[in-house]
């Protein structure tokens, strides 16, 4: 179960009190109305679904309500930072495929390539 | 190769054992493949396997960045069955169940499918409509599919509480006996085997790491971490990391990836003779030949590639099961796993061409890969040779997300009133 | 008989820590046996000289006791208070006796000592590894008649149970700053260092008491004290501090992400009469800040010819047995090591009276101290000798020795063996961390290496074995400062993994790997002939560890046996992963509570008590409960529905509403944000008046529907459907959050605020009429369609005229815990006027006849609001609202989408099947194009014939056309239909 930190609680609060949102910094079309379907199938349903770093939405949904945005290592479900909803995307280093990022695999594979 | 029967086994049992060979050869890769399948789960590797049987085409590499079976073939809880909605649906999960029906002999390989029927319980009138619809739609379109009453359910999987008092009371079942398991490591074997027996290449251990297109766009083959390898059409097969390989072409496919966590009991005597699954508590249930009851627990909300998950993922899918079958309270968990599921927006698969000359896609099977594996390879093979979808598959394309032609057999039974 | 010999004929005199005059009875496989008080079965059994307590898996080879701790791959017991209370699958290692447990052992018939599956034994041959993939294919029928069932017969070790669990279990959850996993010397000491400094700490073990391997090991000296000693009074302390919790019994199962830990707390499985009021066990949910792994290792055992006997026994478990519990595992016992270990085994026993045959050391020079000590002892040495086979029915009665590389060979009679390989690294709660392995090639094992948590590993379990340096480890990983001393003279490392000399490659012999699976060396051979290369296709294909100790003793084997068949380096064949749980963990513990009632609670809304008083059946809808129907005496459902429905109609019905979703949307932007959520325009909706909106997602299609009232220019009362009122909000407010967030809206959720009851019918007013104070509720005044602030009864409310019936009607709302109060007012006015009470049928009934839909029901989640015939709610006059785009998309815009219509059946006697399938032509072949399904099919009394809704291709332009409607055994003929089936002129709700 992650801990999650709410940048408007400012605590770390069990996953139990959250929900995922999606991913983060996908706007709404302004003139949505008036946008290709091809725009439109890219806005409503094409996700990057990122091995490593990702930038993501969570709800406070049994806490304070609100909406926020995270970081987070896909690999590691670590958490890098969570931010304040309408805050631009925050950049952070690449840690997707690092050294670091312990990967668990059903079995650790051999090291003879 | 070398075919396996009872009275191979017998002459074998005489000698100790020491005759057989490999199952599959493990060659170094060639400088260029006609077809590359990435991903050896089972449907790559099925692909393959029908390329060479069905379309004569056996200069084919798949390859596999782990070890073949490793992904979410080895991983699932093993359910089969066809009953869905939709017909895009129903034509391949029964184009799936038929083949899997001779697949054994087909392979000459035993993947132990065995159609022990699959049981849905139904909670509430919601429930009960919902199930109507599959059946009836089921049964006009020649698949199987029945409803039971309670007692009748009771009757066909004797440890199920239908006490009125249930805090989900059970007002009846459906039950497509065809449904059922199969041992999901063998039809990876299986494949992998006559695939191999057929001239395919099977590479395992090597990482796609990009995907190498022309000045026309079309496909020329694929970085690997044992270098470049050529291919004229290249078929992506790689579940969970499907977005991973699509995006080095350059082509975004609508996916999300989740953690899908089951978990197996200690092994006991025969208690469980079928599937039963519950979409409204949340539990699917069966016992394998060993003895275990396999759980199917649910997805952990948020993308990850980790294959682990919460506990509370856990606890909730047997707070169900217990619910449902009081008598395993005392059961123990032996072990509980994670895969990676391929999302899609409406939780059908996505099997087509791509904007890219060339690269051919199979993808997004979510929670129900497994029981697809044959039907899926098979007709894959047939996109993949023949650079346009079989007709049972041509529903599955990538455009419906643009017309907004989605087989959404989630919103078409999930929906509360 | 004195009670020492009362306990056991093995129970040696002076020897181990349990008390003589404090026994307990209990009964094995029905023959009945006295054990002292913290006796495990296997110690109390072995003090009986009972070697022999189960079968194995698949060749049903009779099984003993081969350690003494939770890594027990053979001594499955079932254990039982009492029919209900029976629980299989058990390690008799772990259970501590109790008075009157029943014991009975498994997987074997009719009996343990003759077992008829043991013939499988015989044609073990033929059953090697994976055999079942070659085989059992022709005739294809005959694997699911013949062959499977048998399979399956064959397979399972214990019986589950047959009866409901009475016991119960229980949940806490816990934060601590430190967590530590084991309570040997490293765990304590860790523990000890982080109290110091005043962090809050778990320290956690799986045994009754604290010591780990100081249980076994009484060599050991910890600041001048006895070891054990040492760690009891260390316990003590612990316990005496305020910021330490100290969890025996207890096993610290799974390590989640971010600190997460799953632990397992055994309250009374080791207690003859447990209090009522006692769980059976606990699940401990616990956030620790830092986790301090503590966790040991775990011996091996030697891979060679018949090594699975009963009598064969891990060095440790036949000393824990000795020095613990006091008992000798036989009279003449052989030793057969690659490891000192063994060694300290032989000379406690030695030194409490067992003669010893001999000392079998595969290893050339175990070295001069160790055999200096044995030859003071009087223990004769085989060093660089191998142990080739071994003798013996039920029990072991010899073992064949032979020089390394042959000859030599002589027979010696014992009647137990004991035996060590070395030690494994118990590093399972680092892998579930997700931390990464490195493998140690010196000492041939692996060890932590990258942590992926705030995490740490001390001892054993890292692969220290010094003493002084695991005490300063542990200190440190504490993070106090102290000294220790400490001194003992056992030495972890060293050993060998793989087959020892004598099942070698070319042999055929059963050397066990996996006992419980029986996965010998060869079948691991013959895996890697067959292709299997990976660590994780060996496995598999053989089961090696994936029995119920989870490969605690086989992997290390089996990867070595593996790596040198591939003839590679053991990192590059793998390891498997360790997966949750460590040791199997009950379902009832992680359900806790969540049982029957707690489940997941019913919601009910306030005058649930009412209806229920007034005779209602209850359906589930989501997780509310709602009044379904009234039966009165003598009536069936549709007796019941048929008179509510024609009451309701004629007269007047009372209904409970209270469960649709109610939000308040309030604020200046709140009529510009209901633009933009529902399809519907708000700016023309004047306070005071309601009107019926619709919501889409982006993606156009139907998501929700209710009645919004007006109640002044910046506040609406919003309804939803009931099952849909959360993820309504949830949807409001991710707009309003993160789309929309210069509107100046506020969304609270009032649907548990708000009783709403329903009075529809042609008397609605007039029963209404006396409690209403504060609006003038006359047709004129209050129209259809009409709300309004007033009081009812005394009490505030809002009063919709609204109709889901199509007759004359009113919803009042009042706060909720006034709810029943009016409710039974109404009622009671009501009543005496000829109305009725009406459940959910009759409501979907007379909504039906009026054509008005349930989404969810006539909808799914592929409809938009064109199909569903409500186009009319989808302004084209706004620039913009949640589904303006989804809408125009090419297939949501295409001729001939299912559109929702009425059907008639031709027999007007006959009812439809909801879900049945529509189809033009019935005898077309299968599989038949179906046009759609029905939504919605009733007898309808107040129409004197059935109705039905349902989706059609291109449906309203086929209104007068003949459909079918195949069942399962007979066609139905229906007609298309408009779907109003009643007062279509719709006159009677302005009545």
């Amino acid at each position: 179960m992650l801990l999650i930190h709410c940048p408007y609680c400012e605590e770390d609060r069990s996953e139990l009190e959250f929900r995922w949102a999606g991913e983060a910094h996908i706007a709404r079309p302004e003139n949505i109305s008036a946008i290709s379907d091809e725009e439109f199938a890219e806005y409503f349903f094409l996700r990057n679904n990122e091995k490593g770093l990702t930038y993501e939405r969570w709800r406070h949904i049994h806490g304070c309500g609100r909406f926020f945005n995270a970081a987070r290592d896909t690999v590691s479900d670590r958490f890098l930072m969570t931010y304040k909803a309408g805050m631009p995307k925050q950049m952070l280093p690449e840690t997707g495929a690092s050294e670091e990022t312990v990967e668990t695999y059903e079995a650790t594979e051999g090291d003879a390539r | 190769m070398r075919r396996y029967s009872v009275f191979a086994v017998a002459r074998e049992a005489m000698r100790a054992h020491k005759g057989w060979e490999a199952q599959w050869a493990s060659p170094e890769p060639r400088s260029a493949y006609d077809v590359i399948i990435v991903g050896a789960g089972g449907h790559g590797l099925g692909a393959a396997y029908y390329l060479a049987k069905e379309h004569g085409i056996t200069n084919v590499a798949v390859i596999e960045k782990g070890w073949l079976g490793g992904g979410n073939t080895g991983r699932n809880t093993t359910i089969i069955r066809s009953n869905y909605l939709y017909e895009e649906s129903m034509d391949i999960y029964e184009h799936s169940l038929k083949l899997w029906e001779g697949l054994s002999q087909d392979l000459n390989y035993n993947v132990m499918y065995s159609p022990r029927g699959v049981m849905m319980l139904s909670h509430n009138t919601h429930d009960m409509q919902s199930f109507k619809r599959h059946i009836n739609a089921n049964r006009l379109y020649g698949i199987d599919n029945e409803w039971l009453t309670p007692e009748q359910a009771k009757a066909f999987v004797p440890p199920l509480d239908i006490a009125k008092t249930a805090r989900y009371p059970i007002n009846g079942a459906a039950l497509q006996r065809r449904g059922g398991t199969a041992r999901h490591d063998a039809v990876a074997w299986g494949y992998a085997r006559a695939a191999s027996d057929r001239g395919v290449h099977i590479i395992q251990n090597c990482e796609v790491t990009g995907i190498r297109r022309g000045p026309n766009g079309d496909v020329l083959g694929v970085e690997t971490s044992k270098g470049f390898i050529g291919a004229k059409k290249i078929g992506v097969s790689a579940a969970g990391h499907s977005s991973v390989v699509m995006e080095m072409a350059g082509v975004r496919v609508p996916l999300h990836s989740t953690p899908l966590q089951a978990l197996v009991s200690e092994p006991l005597k025969p208690i469980f003779p079928c599937v039963v699954m519950s979409n409204t508590v949340h539990a699917y249930i069966s016992q394998s030949d060993k003895g275990e009851l396999v759980i199917g627990a649910g997805t952990d909300q948020y993308n990850s590639y980790s294959q682990t998950g919460g506990l509370q993922i856990i606890t909730h899918t047997l707070d169900a099961i217990c619910e449902l079958f009081p008598m395993f309270r005392r059961v123990k968990m032996m072990r509980q796993w994670g895969g990676i599921t391929d999302n899609t927006p409406d939780r059908s698969p996505i099997q087509g061409v791509t904007p890219v000359p060339g690269l051919f896609v199979n993808c997004g099977w979510g929670t129900g890969g497994f029981k697809a594996t044959p039907g899926s390879a098979n007709l894959f093979a047939h996109l993949i040779a023949k650079g346009e979808p079989h007709r049972l598959a041509a529903g599955l394309n990538l455009d419906r997300f643009r017309t907004g032609r989605l087989i959404d057999e989630a919103a078409a039974a999930a929906v509360a009133h | 008989m004195s009670t020492s010999s009362n306990s056991g004929t093995f129970r040696i005199k002076g020897a181990g820590r349990l008390t003589p005059a404090r026994t307990a009875r209990f009964t094995f496989d029905g023959k009945s046996y006295t054990a002292l008080e913290g006796d495990t079965v296997a110690s109390a059994l072995l003090a009986h000289g009972v070697h022999l307590l189960g079968r194995s898996f698949k060749y049903h080879r009779p099984r003993g006791i081969l350690s003494a701790g939770p890594e027990e791959p053979n001594a499955l017991i079932d254990v039982s208070r009492d029919a209900a209370r029976r629980q299989p699958n058990v390690r008799a290692t772990v259970q501590e006796v109790f008075d009157g447990a029943k014991i009975a052992s498994q997987n074997r018939w009719p009996s343990l000592k003759f077992d008829v599956g043991a013939i499988n034994n015989l044609f073990s041959p033929f059953f090697a590894a994976g055999f079942y993939y070659k085989t059992f294919m022709w005739p294809r029928e005959a694997w699911v008649k013949i062959y499977e069932p048998f399979i399956r017969r064959a397979a399972g070790l214990g019986v589950a149970p047959t009866e409901e669990d009475p016991d119960h279990y229980a949940n806490r959850y816990a934060h601590c700053d430190v967590l530590v996993a084991g309570a040997g010397v490293a765990g304590l000491t860790a523990a000890l260092s982080a109290a110091a400094t005043g962090q809050s700490v778990f320290l956690v073990d799986e045994q009754p008491e604290v010591g780990g391997a100081l249980h076994y090991d009484t060599a050991t000296t910890i600041d001048g004290q006895n070891g054990y000693d040492w760690a009891q009074a260390t316990a003590a302390r612990l316990k005496a501090m305020p910021n330490v919790t100290v969890l025996t019994r207890t096993t610290v199962f799974g390590y989640y992400n971010h600190g997460f830990l799953g632990l397992v707390e055994r309250v009374t499985d080791h207690v003859a009469k447990p209090g009522k009021d006692l769980p059976r066990e606990r699940l401990w949910q616990v956030r620790a800040k830092k986790v301090v792994l503590a966790t040991g290792s775990i011996e091996r055992h030697m891979v060679f010819a018949n090594n699975d006997r009963p009598g064969i026994m891990l060095a440790s478990a036949a000393r824990t047995f000795l020095n613990h519990h006091g008992v000798a595992v036989g009279r003449q016992v052989g030793i057969y090591t690659a490891h000192d270990s063994a060694y300290e085994t032989a000379f406690d026993l030695k030194r409490a009276g067992v003669s010893i045959a001999a000392i079998v050391d595969c290893r050339a020079d175990p070295g001069e101290a160790l055999l200096a000590e044995a030859r003071g002892l009087g223990i004769s040495v085989l060093s660089g000798h191998s142990v080739t086979d071994t003798g013996g029915r039920l029990r072991i009665s010899s073992m064949t020795v032979a020089r390394n590389g042959g000859g030599d060979a002589r027979k010696i009679a014992v009647d137990a063996l004991i035996v060590s390989a070395g030690w494994t690294p118990s590093v399972h709660l680092f892998s579930q961390s997700r931390g990464k392995l490195r493998f140690d090639d010196v000492n041939q094992r692996f060890l932590p290496n990258i942590y992926a948590q705030d995490c740490v590993s001390v001892g054993g379990c890292n692969g220290t074995d010094d003493l002084a340096e695991l005490i300063d480890e542990a200190i440190a990983a504490g993070g106090g400062s102290f000294a220790l001393s400490g001194e003992n003279r056992f030495e972890w490392t060293g050993g060998m993994i793989g087959a020892a000399e004598g099942a070698g490659p070319d042999t055929t012999v059963k050397a066990f790997v996996d006992f419980q699976h029986d996965v010998t060396a060869k079948d691991i051979r013959l895996a890697v002939r067959e292709g299997m290369h990976s660590i994780e296709h060996i496995k598999r294909f053989t089961t090696n560890g994936m029995a119920s100790d989870q490969g605690k003793l086989s992997n290390m084997h089996g990867l070595a046996i593996a790596a040198e068949m591939l003839d590679r380096p053991i990192p590059q064949v793998g390891l498997t992963t360790f997966r949750a749980p460590y040791t199997p963990v009950t379902y009832g513990t992680l359900v806790g509570h969540s049982r029957g009632e707690l489940f997941d609670p019913a919601r009910k809304t306030p005058m649930h008590a009412l209806e229920a008083g007034e005779g209602a059946e209850f359906e589930d809808v989501g997780n509310w409960k709602r009044a379904w129907y009234y039966p009165k005496r003598g009536e069936d459902m549709l007796a019941a529905v048929n008179r509510e429905c024609r009451t309701v109609r004629e007269v007047a019905g009372v209904f409970n509403g209270s469960t649709l979703g109610k939000i308040e949307v309030v604020g200046p932007d709140a009529a510009q944000f209901l633009n933009l959520i529902y399809t519907n325009a708000w700016g023309s909706l004047k306070p005071g008046k309601s009107r019926y909106g619709i919501m889409t997602r982006e993606d156009g299609f139907v998501y929700d529907d209710g009645v919004v009232g007006r109640l002044a220019e910046d506040r609406f009362h919003v309804t939803t459907t009931t099952g849909g009122a959360p993820r309504v909000l949830h949807h409001m407010e991710d707009y309003l959050q993160t789309e929309f967030p210069h509107l100046r809206v506020w969304l609270t959720s009032t649907t548990e605020q708000w009783a709403v009851i329903a009075v529809q019918g042609p008397k609605a007013r007039e029963i209404i009429q006396p409690f209403v104070e504060g609006v003038d509720i006359s047709n004129e005044a209050f129209p259809h369609m009409s709300v309004a602030e007033c009081s009812v009864m005394g009490v505030p409310a809002r009063l919709f005229r609204v109709s889901f019936t199509g007759e004359l009607g009113y919803e009042i709302n009042v706060p909720a815990d006034y709810g029943p109060a009016v409710w039974k007012a109404i009622w009671e006015r009501a009543e005496p006027m000829g109305a009725c009470l009406y459940g959910t049928e009759t409501m979907h009934v007379l909504r039906a006849e009026k054509g008005y839909i349930i989404v969810g029901q006539d909808t799914d989640g592929t409809v938009t609001p064109y199909d569903a015939g409500l186009g009319w709610a989808v302004s084209s006059k706004k620039p913009d609202f949640v589904g303006i785009r989804g809408l125009k998309r090419p297939d949501l815009v295409r001729e001939g989408r299912k559109q929702l219509v009425g059907l008639l059946t031709k027999d007007p006697a006959l009812v439809l099947e909801e879900g049945g399938q529509i189809v033009a032509d019935p005898n077309q072949a299968k599989p038949m194009t179906m046009l759609g399904h029905v939504t919605s099919a009733y007898w309808s009394e107040n129409c004197g014939r059935s109705i039905a809704l349902a989706l059609v291709a291109g449906g309203r332009a086929r209104i007068g056309e003949t459909l079918y409607v195949p069942l399962k055994d007979r066609t139905i003929e229906v007609e298309v239909t408009d779907m109003v089936f009643f007062d279509k002129d719709g006159g009677r709700i302005h009545g």
